[in-house]
């Protein structure tokens, strides 16, 4: 379409006409408008990334101004790589984000569906429902400790007058085998809206026309969800997942004030864990061949998903 | 250093020429600055804004502050001296950061400025001298001046241990009165005694105790009981040597100690608790005894429920090999970028002041001049102030290398693993911190 | 209305509102804690139970705003009559004002840094993207692209080479430097949403505006910007919730002068122990704008969480 526009424009400003824009050629406003953006995005993105790659390569230490900085090859490299406390963090990013999706994905779409049904009022409620995740992680996050305690804080007292368990007897995010689930609880509770807008979405999309045709040919309401609307809104999940697992992957600014990455390292995600090794023990030259390899995780990962949410958006 | 913010400051002009105004306002004024101390958000550090008030009449500059809550603080500031900021004049630092600070230059080094202003080192307690203010350790290379003296102690419920009832069982139970305890083992017994216990129609709980992750938290308590039970950093006749003595037997058993202690004692939800959860914790009435820096003594006593005679004080109790007690404190130090560095040598010539170290004290601060804290009068002054002179005299502290950060971090991860996520053995967790600690070491080049 | 077979019944739309309307009070319940919170003493706040019921205070609000130390000496047996209502407050709990807080400092940093990232994002990124809707720009898909993923970078990594450029250039800690930062951020955000919206413009009207005898800058100014506003405008708000929200970097990057309120909240802590009342009086003054934006927002909430993908 955007080939079709340009040469729309192209044929619609005849050489004459160019002429009389002052001296500027489309060419040159096209440069004009665009470079700004490409200075900033080459001083802050592509510059640093290609300092962080040559960093990775040595042993530079931001806390040692005095040392001499020393090629290291690929060390930093093999000892991330062979290094299993790195992989305990990896553990746990994909827990995470393993458990988030699943979760946020299911009850998303129910909602969705529901508010789909159309009842009375359904746009107020969808705008409440979606407060948590336009709020600040870190503010929220910081609350959700104070949630979570179990004397005085609200959850344990919740779960407590549904299920009848002392709300002293647990720890949401003081127990190694809580605390992966406290930090999904909290994500899911923010992010859910996410999913369900896009779902909703997905929804609204779907031509009535053809679950019409459907009851033509009367297909039951159950093989009509099958058939109809889990394939025409799969696209739409499928980009769901796609930001959610991006944003999950990156996850910092949440989990570090829920839990800084405790009991032990249990949820110690991969972001923390770089955090520590870059601004804490100020080891810059290993924590950017750490950076580098999230960055080719994260691009590889995401560009094979494209492909094949483009294949599902083919199809 | 100093000109890249003013040449970016101009390039950038475009972006944010408004803004920017601010950051050239400070540099006019030659005779009145405007000085910046930086500290951990603390009670005392509240207690020095209102202490700086005179300071700020009789020099006619004004005073700024900048606290950091403890969990953050470490964090911040290095952050900020790694990256060549000027937020801070003065920076209130914590003792183990001494070394990286002194061998990057970050603090200005204080020796012709004692000596120029006839402030002597003598007059401070050694303990703070060597913790605070000396790198390389017990050299005569100064860059701070004690400024607070801190030390882990312990406060107890007095009104609870004084109830005859609860004597009385204590007696049954255990034949002995219930008192302060003198060794760890004994702190542990009266621990259990009041978990679970009802008292007043609440359920209490033992001790709070350091187990905080994200920080230093869990360190600075569990140290407690590693020096009193064996534990030593490095062979003493051979730096930097591990092997065997931060895996030694008595450390496994401290180790196993203190886990046990955490296990049996503590308040529901202790599993990441430092400084002021467990001041909450004591306030709320949930514990019998908690473990805690000195400096929130005065706070203790000035409390409606547990102040008034209610709380009692007692140092680190020993352990089977003796008995020792975290350092705290901190030094007060002229960052070496600061702009504004003769007026932060001037509020260092008046803080060290005999009379400003004695209103320090009175205004619930902690000093650590000689002339203060040995006066005789001085442990009478306050119910808490005996075992403050105690525990300072038995403190060890934490390493405070450049490397001190990668030590710590190595820490936290093997202890609170083991102590708080009850993951593998004593010695296990132990062995592997050798290994961590090695590891630094090596990559530093002191092994 | 006729009957439609996709219409509900009236049973299905009141079974799934009600199922609705109890998810949206559950997850309001966090929020609305928060709020009241904030109107809680301190010991209120930590009783256990929790308390629902509680006879609200200004006290963590006042505390926000104040930097406070316990009252010794001679102030204690002041006179307080004559002190001001606030002062009055923090002396029953033995306390004195000694001066003001932190928090409208950072609180107003995060509105410059805010509003200044959003600004240039929106400036540079609506020229940016008028470009690639409507010439031809080399290699504009891989541009487009590169833009986007600039997104996807873990904050934290992007944050290294950034602290040492900073470093470097004495940006460290200052509000140039961190609008800088989140208006290269926004940038990708900015280009994808308003390309989006000036490619649903019919070029027809440029083409009229420029046989009239407009220049191109005139047929941008005068036909373009207006037609796009809205979707302008709704850009602008994300950008400005980007940068309002925003943590990691802010943690990283600023210790004082140019900090934010996302780092600077979870710090408040009061005299002698974590004073959650003026942590979630803090948390409420800083939400609330939020929420109000969200409300604002909710026609184009879609497109500009999903960088455009999906539109209604």
């Amino acid at each position: 379409m955007s080939n079709s526009t340009i040469d729309r424009a192209a044929q619609a400003t005849p050489p004459a006409m160019a002429q009389r824009v002052k001296g500027f050629s489309d060419r040159t406003i096209a440069w004009i408008f665009v470079a700004p953006t490409i200075l900033i995005l080459l001083a802050i993105n592509i510059f640093p990334l290609i300092w962080t790659i040559y960093l990775s390569f040595t042993n530079f230490r931001v806390n040692r101004p005095n040392n001499e900085v020393e090629w290291v090859g690929l060390k930093n490299y093999q000892r991330i790589l062979g290094d299993s406390d790195v992989w305990m963090t990896m553990q746990a990013t994909a827990h995470f984000l393993i458990w988030t999706i699943v979760l946020q994905v299911l009850i998303g779409f129910v909602l969705a569906y529901l508010i789909n049904k159309k009842f009375r009022g359904n746009d107020l409620w969808t705008t409440i429902i979606v407060f948590p995740m336009m709020l600040s992680p870190a503010v929220v996050g910081n609350f959700w400790t104070f949630l979570y305690q179990p004397q005085i804080g609200l959850f344990n007292y919740v779960v407590s007058f549904f299920t009848g368990v002392d709300p002293a007897s647990f720890s949401m995010i003081g127990e190694v085998d809580l605390a992966p689930w406290a930090i999904v609880i909290v994500d899911t509770w923010m992010w859910t809206p996410f999913v369900m807008l896009i779902c909703l979405a997905g929804l609204r999309s779907i031509p009535d026309s053809i679950y019409e045709a459907a009851e033509c040919d009367r297909a039951t309401k159950w093989r009509q969800f099958w058939t109809i609307t889990i394939p025409m809104i799969l696209p739409f999940l499928m980009l769901a997942v796609l930001f959610r697992g991006i944003e999950n992957f990156k996850m910092f600014d949440l989990v570090v004030q829920l839990t800084g990455g405790g009991p032990g390292n249990t949820t110690t995600l991969t972001s923390i864990d770089l955090k520590r090794e870059a601004f804490e023990k100020w080891r810059t030259g290993y924590s950017s061949a750490y950076a580098v390899i999230l960055f080719v995780t994260v691009f590889g990962l995401a560009s094979i998903y494209v492909k094949a949410l483009n294949r599902v958006k083919q199809r | 250093m100093k000109r890249n913010r003013l040449t970016s400051s101009t390039t950038l002009g475009f972006l944010a020429a408004g803004v920017l105004s601010a950051n050239f306002a400070t540099a006019t004024a030659v005779q009145a600055e405007e000085l910046n101390l930086c500290w951990a958000a603390w009670d005392p550090a509240n207690a020095l804004v209102e202490l700086s008030k005179d300071f700020e009449e009789q020099s006619g500059h004004t005073m700024s502050f900048e606290f950091v809550p403890w969990p953050n603080f470490a964090d911040r500031m290095l952050n900020e001296l790694n990256s060549g900021g000027k937020l801070c004049d003065l920076l209130i630092g914590d003792s183990q950061w001494i070394g990286g600070a002194a061998e990057n230059g970050q603090y200005l080094k204080l020796n012709e400025f004692f000596e120029q202003e006839s402030i002597s080192m003598d007059d401070f307690l050694p303990a703070t001298v060597v913790g605070y203010a000396q790198w390389p350790k017990n050299t005569p290379n100064y860059y701070a001046l004690p400024a607070y003296a801190d030390v882990v102690g312990w406060t107890y419920r007095k009104d609870w241990f004084s109830r005859p009832e609860i004597q009385a069982e204590f007696m049954e139970q255990h034949g002995r009165e219930l008192d302060v305890p003198k060794t760890l083992e004994e702190l542990k017994q009266i621990g259990e005694f009041f978990q679970g216990r009802d008292i007043d129609g609440k359920t209490v709980y033992g001790a709070a105790i350091y187990t905080e992750r994200g920080s230093e938290g869990l360190t600075m308590g569990l140290t407690n009981a590693l020096y009193n039970y064996g534990f030593q950093y490095e062979d003493p006749d051979k730096p930097y040597e591990l092997e065997g003595f931060v895996n030694s037997q008595g450390s496994i058993d401290g180790l196993e100690f203190y886990k046990s202690l955490y296990d049996c004692c503590t308040p529901p939800g202790a599993s990441d608790a430092y400084m002021s959860q467990n001041i909450d914790a004591y306030k709320s009435g949930q514990v019998a005894m908690q473990m805690n820096f000195a400096f929130i003594w005065p706070g203790v006593e000035a409390d409606p429920v547990v102040g008034n005679g209610n709380s009692g004080y007692f140092s680190n109790p020993a352990g089977p090999t003796g008995q020792f007690a975290q350092l705290g404190g901190q030094g007060i130090s002229v960052v070496a970028n600061s702009e504004n560095t003769d007026a932060a040598l001037e509020y260092i010539k008046w803080f060290a002041q005999q009379e400003v170290q004695q209103k320090w004290w009175d205004v619930g601060g902690a000093p650590a001049l000689r002339a203060v804290v040995e006066a005789p009068d001085f442990a009478q002054s306050q119910p808490f102030a005996q075992t403050f002179l105690d525990s300072m005299a038995i403190v060890k502290d934490f390493w405070a290398e450049p490397s001190y950060a990668s030590l710590l971090i190595a820490t936290q991860s093997r202890m609170h693993n083991y102590v708080v996520a009850g993951q593998g053995t004593a010695k296990e967790a132990l062995d592997g911190l050798v290994k961590d600690w090695d590891e630094i070491f090596e990559d530093e080049g002191k092994k | 209305m006729s009957y439609s077979v996709t219409e509900p019944s009236s049973r299905q739309k009141w079974v799934s509102g009600t199922l609705v309307i109890a998810y949206a009070l559950i997850t309001m319940l966090p929020l609305l804690w928060i709020i009241a919170t904030g109107f809680k003493s301190s010991s209120d706040s930590i009783a256990y139970p929790p308390k629902v019921v509680f006879e609200p205070t200004v006290e963590g609000y006042v505390n926000v705003f104040t930097a406070q130390t316990r009252l010794s000496g001679e102030k204690l047996n002041e006179p307080v009559d004559d002190l001001p209502w606030y002062e009055q407050l923090v002396r029953e709990k033995g306390n004195t004002i000694v001066g003001q807080s932190r928090f409208s400092e950072r609180f107003m940093n995060s509105v410059i840094i805010g509003f200044g990232s959003t600004f240039f994002a929106i400036v540079l990124g609506t020229a940016a993207a008028y470009a690639f809707s409507r010439f031809k720009v080399p290699l504009k898909d891989d541009l487009l692209f590169f833009i986007l993923s600039t997104r996807m970078m873990p904050p934290i990594a992007v944050a290294i080479p950034i602290f040492l450029m900073f470093r470097n250039l004495g940006l460290n800690d200052t509000h140039a430097g961190m609008i800088l930062l989140y208006t290269a951020i926004n940038l990708s955000l900015a280009v994808w949403l308003i390309n989006g919206f000036i490619d649903e413009i019919p070029i027809e009207y440029e083409e009229a505006a420029l046989i009239d005898g407009y220049t191109r800058f005139q047929a941008f100014y005068k036909v373009v910007l207006p037609q796009a506003a809205t979707g302008i405008a709704s850009t602008a708000i994300f950008c400005l919730i980007f940068a309002w929200n925003e943590y990691a970097l802010a943690v990283l990057l600023t210790s004082g002068t140019a900090q934010t309120a996302p780092p600077f909240i979870p710090t408040i802590i009061g005299v002698g122990g974590q004073d959650w009342p003026a942590v979630a009086a803090a948390a409420t003054i800083f939400l609330v704008p939020v929420m109000v934006f969200t409300i604002l927002l909710r026609k184009h909430l879609l497109s500009g969480i999903t960088f455009g993908a999906v539109r209604k």
